[in-house]
């Protein structure tokens, strides 16, 4: 049940994407998420579309694996298409009563949010689909290297990302199968008022902390066993390195966004 | 009175290039009153068989009945099933959730909606089955010791006097000691109350010990179904699936082959000195 959540989820197959330095995904993602607030008219959109579609294709993830994530925000999706369809204020009216008002205005408003809102989930789980957690912390950890000038604790914190990363799956399972113990002993989840229902998380929750408490000084005791101290003169059995695919990257990045630029300030 | 699993299937992540099939088209009858060993490797599929015998998983393909309805028909109550087939999990100690020891047992016949004087005579008749005396009720279940909590663990399932008790590797990480005391009440359990047990372990010793009859999966499939003694006759076969026969059957078989007068099909130790002795008189 918890397991069709696919935001976050890494998808095992072999593409260029997959290979990719997780920097080069990373500043990716963030160049197409600047570039979906940059977009406000038909050919904007339609150029950022065929440019996911193709990163979609080169990345070998079937689109329906895709599709399925969207699944989680639906309710997200449909309060923002709402609030712009029915209180856009405009020109060119339609319906109206009471305080809400349908133009045309607003339907091209909610269907744009729309649109921007699916683009952007499916842009970015499409590099947490194609990048392990472990590279993805191992990228964040190199591109973000220079604050540590800054005193900040880079280090530490990608530390902290990659252990709280790699727990997410252990937990599953862990909740998993104490909710199934717990109902093997009659517990009941599914029906009786809020209260009822909150109450009837005490069996899982008290458990699953447990758990979570134990681990956590097992796995310290592991760490401090093979005399891990911080990241101070720490090396990597595989650096990053950018290759050829990655500059490559990097200039169709820029072209797309030299492209996104251009067609705001000349339309 | 019995379980019927009729061609069951069970597929992991369909639809996903991680697809498992963990059970394929497994047919079984569980009979009342039966004392019966699962044993196989681990990814053999028999923690997931079992957590289909309480409806936990529903099966891909394939239907159960119990006691001649199935368990997937409408109308058909889960509650009530899973009051009757009592399932612990392997490491149940990990599902205490309660402030003291008493309380926690009681959890499974609150759910059950019994009176409050029930609930607590069933609590406390489930501790003493266990061994856990009074003076533990008052006891958080997170001061015990390891083997304690599991006996508490175990309690918690018996309070709901299910019919059919399974359980999921009730030894695993326990001392020799503790291994022996809580299969030793198990079996306590199926003689005195009739119950039918499913006890699920890689032990084959502890399996050749105290069950009627052994179900070996593998890869999904029950590959050998009968009593130990049968099963047991295919030491090289279950060797090929990464099990082994009790280490007492492999001594027997070698002193067979050196020309010693004993009977191949021996599987527990007692059974072994019996008739090694009976062998050295005949010889003399």
């Amino acid at each position: 049940m918890i397991r069709d959540i696919t935001i976050g989820q890494y998808y095992q197959t072999e593409s260029v994407l997959h290979r990719l330095d997780p920097r080069t995904k990373l500043m990716g993602t963030l160049v197409f998420i600047i570039s979906m607030f940059l977009a406000d008219t038909w050919i904007g959109y339609a150029l950022s579309a065929v440019y996911l579609a193709a990163i979609i294709r080169l990345s070998h993830v079937p689109v329906s694996f895709i599709v399925r994530g969207l699944k989680a925000v639906m309710i997200l999706l449909l309060i923002s298409v709402g609030f712009n369809l029915f209180l856009t204020n405009g020109e060119h009216e339609i319906i109206s009563f009471w305080i809400f008002h349908i133009t045309w205005e607003g339907i091209r408003q909610a269907f744009f949010m729309a649109i921007r809102l699916i683009f952007l989930i499916m842009g970015s789980s499409l590099m947490t689909l194609t990048t392990t957690p472990n590279q993805l912390t191992d990228g964040l950890e190199t591109g973000l290297g220079w604050m540590k000038k800054l005193h900040v604790p880079v280090h530490e914190i990608s530390m902290m990302m990659s252990i709280a990363l790699r727990f997410i799956p252990i937990l599953v399972d862990e909740t998993d199968k104490i909710m199934k113990a717990q109902m093997a002993r009659g517990a009941d989840f599914e029906s009786g008022n809020l209260i009822e229902r909150a109450k009837s998380l005490v069996p899982i929750l008290v458990p699953l902390f447990i758990s979570s408490f134990r681990r956590a000084t097992d796995l310290a005791m592991a760490m401090e066993a093979r005399c891990y101290h911080g990241g101070e003169n720490r090396t990597r059995m595989k650096p990053l390195r950018y290759e050829n695919r990655d500059r490559l990257a990097y200039l169709v990045m820029a072209f797309y966004m030299a492209a996104m630029i251009a067609l705001r300030s000349l339309l | 009175m019995a379980i019927e699993l009729k061609d069951v299937s069970y597929v992991y992540g369909a639809g996903t290039p991680m697809e498992v099939r963990a059970l394929d088209h497994v047919s079984l009858t569980i009979p009342d009153g039966q004392f019966i060993g699962l044993i196989g490797h681990t990814g053999s599929g028999k923690s997931t068989l079992i957590q289909h015998l309480n409806g936990l998983i529903k099966a891909t393909e394939g239907d159960i009945l119990y006691n001649g309805r199935s368990i997937y028909a409408e109308g058909f109550s889960m509650k009530e099933l899973r009051s009757k087939v009592g399932l612990v999990f392997q490491y149940p100690e990990h599902q205490l959730f309660e402030t003291d020891v008493f309380t926690d047992v009681c959890f499974g016949p609150k759910n059950l909606g019994l009176d409050k004087e029930e609930i607590q005579a069933r609590a406390r008749e489930a501790l003493e089955l266990v061994g856990m005396d009074a003076s533990y009720d008052e006891a958080s279940p997170f001061e015990l010791s390891g083997g304690q909590k599991r006996r508490v663990a175990i309690a918690g399932v018996l309070a709901m006097k299910p019919e059919v008790l399974i359980l999921d590797e009730p030894t695993a990480g326990l001392d020799p000691k503790g291994r022996d005391e809580i299969l030793d009440q198990v079996a306590l359990l199926h003689k005195e109350r009739g119950n039918t047990v499913v006890l699920v372990s890689h032990s084959m010793e502890d399996v050749a010990k105290y069950v009627d009859r052994i179900i070996v999966m593998n890869h999904g499939r029950a590959v050998f179904d009968g009593t130990p003694k049968e099963v047991f006759r295919h030491y090289k076969e279950l060797e090929q699936i990464g099990l082994a026969a009790p280490q007492v059957t492999y001594i027997v078989h070698r002193l067979k082959e050196q020309g010693f007068p004993i009977d191949g099909d021996i599987t527990t130790v007692e059974e072994a000195r019996r008739a090694i002795l009976e062998g050295i008189r005949n010889r003399k």
